[in-house]
């Protein structure tokens, strides 16, 4: 009875600062000193560039948008998981392997959780990964070319969302599956889902040199929904930490039936004697079905590989490898501070936050203070674990990231804020309010040993009346806080693309000076490259026709085609000559049944043109490229399947 | 006139540098090449300053009907003048050896100098018939033909030395390091020329 009445007072006392703190609408005071200083902070002057990177994921789009803070300017959209005709990634014949899977090609998914590769617990800037949520994925993203180089998809899973983190030096990208299913998949009554559903937790290791993703091992957990993931670092590098939901392990209305046990788990691995098991030969290899698609940057072109086996660790076989950290109330997001100490798991169906002690955490396995187990997992007693409970007067806490200065922030989703505390004495020091239905929130390297502690992004789910109505549909929303002083400021929103889930962000000096401006066409080693405009030809294999086209401004060569009929299958393979930064060269074909092709400066891409009807039909640059950029155009003679016009091409004749 | 000797050898040495560095350089920057596109004329070639900038420099001139810039091998230019630099600093060396001996005047070094200053008149004459020919001996299928005020074509001969706006470029030519180079060595004979009269003038020797 005490306890509830503390926390009703905590509960009130937020509300009286809530609506004591005079400008709860975030708009900004029409003639305040103040809002004039918020305007020069997000100030990017023309010609200056932005301070950070925020890499937002898609969500729905299943793709990556690349953003500038404190700014808040979309800078490019990186396709990811889903067909992007504005570069035809996706549609071009050397990309659309990487869309592949065990369910044949999937041109589409929900990317939810970016996370940049690390060296010794602090970002590096090599790789960004993010999961697909849907047809379970993870992929590799490259951060001097900023394209999607690698995709594997991962067997055993359905709903990848507590994906795709990486550990510490970047030894493995980490994926777990939201939803269990049947191992292996086979019939059976949905109903008798308990106990014989399993979840599988991925260790995708990453390759330090190439960044090559090979699924290692998969751990089959029971049957619970895995929900968010983060790793250990520092002291407790070698540990992975999952939450999860649905312990009752219901299988229908899981609204109300997953929401009955009042803690959930979250469960601790210790990855590293896993990996020492499995490295001594442990596990079972399984058959399995996989797709690992890889982008090659000299071939310029994507191979689709099916995989067969899959290694599958048995928990139970791994003593001393995996606990359960009861967490009150379904647990959403669970973060590791910098030092690595406090495990925070977001109770989502709560007001308050609880903290687990990795050193007390370690104490309690040691001593073995088990309070029973689930499927054979030991269950670590609560109060063993506890280092503290922020009472936070918040609803619904989701996500928490770190400044590196001590302090903690955690969005509520359903109180639409953004709360900041103290990681040593758990007292709430500041809230904000958010606009509206916050869900993650990010600081440039938060979820790293070395936070950047200057802004934080909060990332909602509603945008209501934020900006300019149009129509049923909106952008989401953003608000950008300066966490400099003790308490926040909110500088700016600005919509963002999609629906971002998590972002990651990280300063611009460690990205731009090695971002790539061409590629080289002397080291273009695609099958069907030109790499000068004298080798330049059309060659027809039956009724398959191979144009191996240059250009450069302001021409195709060839630009004159002839001979081609009715049935065939044209392949254009174009190579763009300038060596050049930012000018990349188009194609574009009457009547194709596929996107356009934006070629970059040294690099070559294919697609694929049937032609229908006799005819001269004009293909042209889709890039405004140069002042000749409308003379960048073409013709194709087509004639009756059974003409005989010979096979020719020219340019300039 | 030992020391002057000296300094005469170590003067004609300073030539060396156009061995290694360019003589001459001329960016040109433009409000869509923030970063310059730039040549550095070597005496034995052009290269440019980035990796690509010839290759674009040549892409952007076919446009207004300009040749491309020469490759080496194609202008006689850049076969000779590394033979007559080298040729300038060995004799520039005998000299000094033998000014050391005591077995050469003084007023060799002067001659040095002269036929060095020369040779550099020459040089730069020879430059600039080249740039005029470069930016004025347009092709007459130029995709663009640009007109002066008076009606006359519109050339694009870069300067020889200093600033000048051409069409959408800010074109500045201005001499580098290898050039520098040179200017101290013949600068240094000078030198030397001044202390070997002035130790003749006191009768040292």
């Amino acid at each position: 009875m005490k306890k509830y009445s503390t926390y009703l007072a905590t509960m009130l006392g937020s509300f009286l600062i809530l609506s004591g703190c005079g400008n709860p609408d975030g708009k900004a005071n029409s003639n305040g000193a103040l809002a004039s200083s918020n305007a020069e902070k997000v100030y990017v002057a023309p010609g200056e560039q932005d301070e950070f990177y925020a890499f937002m994921s898609g969500g729905y789009s299943g793709n990556l948008t690349v953003y500038g803070l404190p700014s808040g300017r979309m800078f490019k959209e990186i396709p990811v998981f889903s067909q992007f005709p504005t570069s035809g990634y996706g549609y071009s014949e050397e990309t659309k392997p990487m869309l592949e899977t065990s369910f044949g090609f999937v041109p589409w998914d929900d990317s939810h959780h970016p996370d940049i590769s690390q060296t010794k617990g602090e970002l590096d800037g090599r790789w960004i990964f993010i999961n697909g949520n849907n047809t379970p994925r993870i992929a590799r993203i490259s951060l001097s070319t900023f394209e999607t180089e690698e995709i594997i998809e991962l067997p055993n899973s359905a709903g990848n969302h507590s994906s795709s983190f990486v550990t510490e030096n970047t030894e493995y990208v980490v994926a777990g599956t939201r939803f269990s299913v049947p191992i292996p998949q086979r019939d059976m009554p949905i109903n008798e889902y308990k106990g014989n559903f399993k979840g599988s937790l991925s260790f995708i290791s990453v390759d330090p040199n190439n960044g090559h993703m090979d699924l290692k091992f998969q751990i089959l957990m029971p049957g619970f929904n895995y929900d968010l993931s983060h790793p250990g670092r520092d002291k407790s590098h070698g540990w992975f930490f999952f939450t999860t939901y649905n312990t009752e392990e219901a299988n229908s209305l899981l609204e109300v039936n997953a929401s009955q046990n009042d803690k959930d788990f979250i469960a601790a691995i210790n990855w590293k004697k896993i990996e020492e098991y499995v490295n001594n030969g442990g596990g079972t290899k399984m058959p399995a079905n996989y797709a690992h698609n890889v982008y090659n940057e000299s071939t310029h072109m994507a191979t689709s590989t099916m995989k067969k086996e899959v290694l599958t660790v048995d928990p139970l076989k791994v003593p001393g490898a995996v606990y359960f950290l009861p967490t009150p109330k379904s647990p959403h997001g669970v973060d590791i501070d910098p030092t690595g100490e406090f495990i925070i798991g977001n109770g989502k169906l709560s007001a308050d936050l609880t903290v687990h002690s990795f050193d007390r955490m370690i104490a309690a396995i040691e001593a073995k203070k088990f309070d029973g187990e689930a499927y054979g997992i030991p269950i670590l007693k609560f109060d063993d674990v506890l280092a503290g409970t922020v009472k936070s007067g918040g609803l619904g806490p989701l996500h928490t990231e770190f400044d590196g200065k001590g302090n903690a922030y955690t969005t509520f989703f359903i109180s639409s804020e953004v709360v900041k505390w103290n990681l040593e004495t758990w007292e709430v020091i500041d809230r904000k309010p958010t606009f509206y239905s916050v869900g993650h929130l990010m600081i440039p390297g938060g979820n790293s040993r070395k936070p950047f502690g200057k802004y934080v992004v909060a990332m909602n789910k509603i945008t209501k009346d934020r900006y300019l109505p149009t129509g049923p549909e909106l952008e989401h929303s953003a608000q950008l806080y300066d966490i400099t002083g003790d308490k926040m400021e909110l500088l700016y929103d600005f919509p963002t693309h999609g629906e971002p889930h998590y972002a990651a962000g990280i300063p611009a000096d460690l990205l731009a000076p090695k971002s790539k401006k061409i590629y080289r066409l002397d080291e273009n080693e695609h099958p069907y490259a030109v790499t000068s405009p004298a080798e330049a030809k059309v060659v027809r294999d039956g009724n398959e026709v191979h144009v191996y086209m240059s250009m450069i401004r302001s021409h195709f060569t060839p630009d004159n085609i002839e001979g081609i009929k009715v049935g065939d299958k044209v392949y254009f393979h174009i190579t763009n000559h300038e060596q050049d930064f930012d000018v990349p060269h188009g194609f574009a074909m009457i009547g194709q049944n596929t996107s356009e092709l934006l070629v970059m400066p040294g690099q070559t891409k294919s697609s694929v043109w049937e032609p229908k009807e006799p005819g001269v039909w004009p293909f042209y640059c889709t890039d405004f490229c140069s002042a000749l950029h409308q003379e960048m155009q073409g013709y194709v003679r087509v004639s009756p399947a059974n003409s005989d016009v010979p096979l020719k091409f020219s340019l300039g004749e | 006139m030992k020391k002057a000797s000296t300094i005469m050898i170590i003067g004609s040495l300073f030539l060396l540098g156009l061995f290694y560095f360019p003589l001459w350089n001329i960016m040109l920057g433009a409000p869509q090449y923030p970063e310059p596109l730039g040549m550095d004329i070597y005496i034995s070639g052009i290269k440019g300053l980035s990796e690509f900038d010839l290759q674009n420099i040549d892409g952007l001139n076919h446009y207004i009907g300009m040749k491309t810039i020469p490759k080496d091998g194609e202008m006689w230019e850049f076969e000779v003048f590394p033979s007559v630099i080298l040729t300038m600093v060995v004799l520039g060396i005998f000299i000094g050896l033998f000014g050391f001996l005591g077995k050469l005047s003084y007023k060799w070094f002067i001659g040095w100098f002269l036929i060095m200053s020369i040779l550099g008149i020459m040089g730069m004459y020879d430059f600039n018939e080249w740039l005029t020919d470069y930016g004025s001996n347009l092709s007459p299928n130029a995709i663009i033909k640009v007109v002066n005020a008076d009606g006359t074509p519109m050339t694009y001969k870069p300067p020889l030395l200093g600033y000048q706006k051409m069409l959408n470029f800010d074109v500045t030519s201005l001499p580098e390091k290898g050039a520098w180079m040179m200017f101290i060595g013949m600068t240094l004979t000078l030198v030397a020329f001044y202390l070997g009269w002035r130790s003749h003038k006191n009768g040292i020797t």
